[in-house]
């Protein structure tokens, strides 16, 4: 790299890395009265606070998070393979109404449609539960692993499947062993737009939710309130590491297209 | 509007492959299953709640009663044009930034997997984590304001500009172009590098300046990613709540803040209005979608090729 490359290089590091420079200082921070840029005493208090006092709660969040994800994310990817496939593969009459149809809900925010179901969602008992909740994360991650998916499609030739059916492969065997591994790197990234999506969500868990299922930001919003800052700011950074993770496991897999039109 | 297969594969198009019916319904069902009944359910239950609809009484009990609170409270007009300059300028500086750093980076970083792994970080961090970290940098006890006190900028707090809770919504388009631009950029480089550097090799052969080579060659390639993803960066920060809620004033609300405060008021009469907001919402974001669909069509046609 050049001096300029260079210069892009830490302008990309130091615009990247700002907003966890507070927060680090924050969680480690004892005492910290302004105006000092610096903490006065720096310690593990927030941190203790975080894995020992309330250590049950956010453990708690943080696997009913992970789980509501995983969920979403899963079943996003069986509706959506099928789906992403007959829009990539195949010509109808009416796809574009379709494609618009099943693609409309990336663009319009979950915000109405989370208040208009929640009063029918009472009524079936599927308001304050894990199955509600999830029911409405797959209202804008299906639509985006059908996005993705359809993209990959496009790229697919299904003629390698007709071979491998000439061969004696069943139709279980041509989906697991021919398809799934040429689509992979798109499945991936949908598997993780969905979860990202669903990880991040708040004001759909709270409405369908009702506070009662308690996932991490839904807990982050509640420490907020409260003011307690360290706190605050050391469950901001638990929230950040699993999808940091998720993102480092799946880099390999995702190869050079990178997480393109994640949002 | 959206148009996926940007990768950087060549494309085996699927030129009139065709299927059964029956197949048809297999693959799409659960799909279609899934937006008509959860997605577009949950707006006309929204609509039916909104029009005040009581469980019993048929549709005779449809009101436009609550619909008309919200439109006719003097308080509409200020909440939307709030709402329209926030997600307006975040979109526009987004894109703005995006459009320079793609190039920049298809230019000097050519292959560095560091500087995309970077990149990459934000389109994983929650709205919600970065708008607590801009509370921690800009409020008027933030760590700018400190760093401004400790080189005597500043005297004290007070002196500080207001950043956060402001008029301006300055903390709130913060957070929205931190998050953004990396999304629209990776939009954006993946046609970029599709390019190549033939046209533009062309074009300086031809002494194109590089303000032409840029207005006549790289902006109408990248406009339909630039449309597309600048669109639904706009539509996402017109219906987001997180951010404004934390980082808003109380007066006047953003739209989705507003509705969500009604909807969960302890009086159960704001409700209705509370989803007349929400979907008041939607109205807007899917008119804009279709206004700017028209609007580039009609450029086409007039020959104007962005």
């Amino acid at each position: 790299m050049n001096g300029r490359g260079r210069l892009l290089f830490w302008t990309i590091v130091l615009s990247v890395g700002m907003p966890f420079v507070p927060l680090l200082l924050w969680s480690f921070s004892e005492r910290w009265f302004f105006p000092a840029l610096w903490p006065q005493d720096f310690g593990l208090r927030a941190w203790g606070y975080v894995f020992t006092t309330a250590g049950s709660q956010i453990l708690g969040g943080l696997t009913t998070s992970c789980l509501l994800a995983l969920t979403t994310a899963a079943i996003s990817l069986l509706v959506g393979i099928p789906a992403g496939r007959a829009l990539g593969l195949y010509n109808f009459p009416g796809k574009r109404l379709v494609a618009l149809v099943l693609i409309m809900p990336i663009i319009v925010p979950p915000l109405a449609v989370a208040m208009g179901l929640h009063l029918w969602f009472i009524r079936l008992g599927l308001a304050e539960t894990f199955a509600g909740v999830v029911l409405i994360h797959l209202t804008f991650c299906v639509p985006y692993a059908i996005f993705v998916l359809w993209g990959v499609f496009s790229d697919y030739n299904p003629e390698i499947e007709e071979q491998a059916r000439t061969l004696g492969a069943s139709a279980g065997r041509v989906v697991w062993s021919v398809m799934l591994p040429m689509i992979l790197p798109g499945v991936t990234v949908a598997a993780l737009f969905s979860f990202l999506l669903s990880w991040s969500q708040y004001l759909s868990t709270l409405i369908i939710g009702g506070g009662k299922l308690l996932t991490l930001p839904i807990l982050l919003f509640a420490l907020m309130d409260s003011g307690d800052r360290p706190v605050a700011a050391a469950v901001s950074l638990v929230f950040v590491v699993p999808a940091f993770v998720a993102l480092v496991a799946s880099a390999r897999s995702i190869g050079r297209r990178g997480l393109q039109g994640v949002r | 509007m959206l148009h996926p297969g940007t990768s950087s594969t060549p494309a085996v198009r699927p030129t009139g492959r065709t299927t059964t019916a029956g197949t048809l319904c297999l693959l799409l069902g659960p799909a279609l299953a899934v937006v008509l009944v959860l997605f577009a359910g949950g707006l006309v239950l929204g609509m039916l709640q909104a029009g005040g609809y009581v469980p019993g009484r048929g549709l005779s009990s449809l009101t436009v009663e609550h619909v008309g609170n919200v439109l006719l409270d003097s308080e509409l007009l200020r909440s939307f044009g709030l709402t329209f300059y926030i997600s307006a300028t975040s979109t526009l500086i987004a894109c703005l930034v995006s459009v320079l750093l793609a190039m920049a980076l298809v230019r000097l970083a050519g292959r560095s997997r560091t500087i995309y792994f970077l990149l990459q970080l934000p389109l994983t961090v929650p709205h919600l984590v970065i708008a607590i970290s801009v509370l921690l940098l800009l409020s008027p006890s933030g760590l700018i304001a400190r760093l401004g006190v400790t080189v005597g900028l500043i005297d004290g707090a007070s002196s500080f500009p207001l950043l956060v809770n402001d008029p301006l919504g300055i903390g709130i388009l913060a957070v929205y172009v931190w998050k953004e631009i990396p999304f629209i950029t990776f939009m954006l480089l993946a046609v970029l590098k599709n390019m190549g550097t033939e046209l533009l090799e062309a074009g300086a052969t031809l002494k194109a300046t590089r303000r032409q080579r840029f207005f006549h060659i790289t902006l109408p390639i990248i406009a339909p990613a630039l449309g597309a993803s600048g669109l639904i960066v706009f539509a996402f920060t017109f219906g987001a709540f997180e951010v404004p809620y934390l980082l808003g004033r109380t007066h006047p609300l953003l739209l989705p803040v507003w509705a969500y405060r009604n909807y969960s008021d302890i009086d159960l009469l704001s409700r209705p209005e509370g989803i007349a907001i929400g979907l008041l919402i939607t109205v807007i974001i899917i008119v804009s979608i279709v206004l700017s669909h028209l609007l580039l069509g009609f450029a086409r046609k007039r020959g104007i090729t962005v």
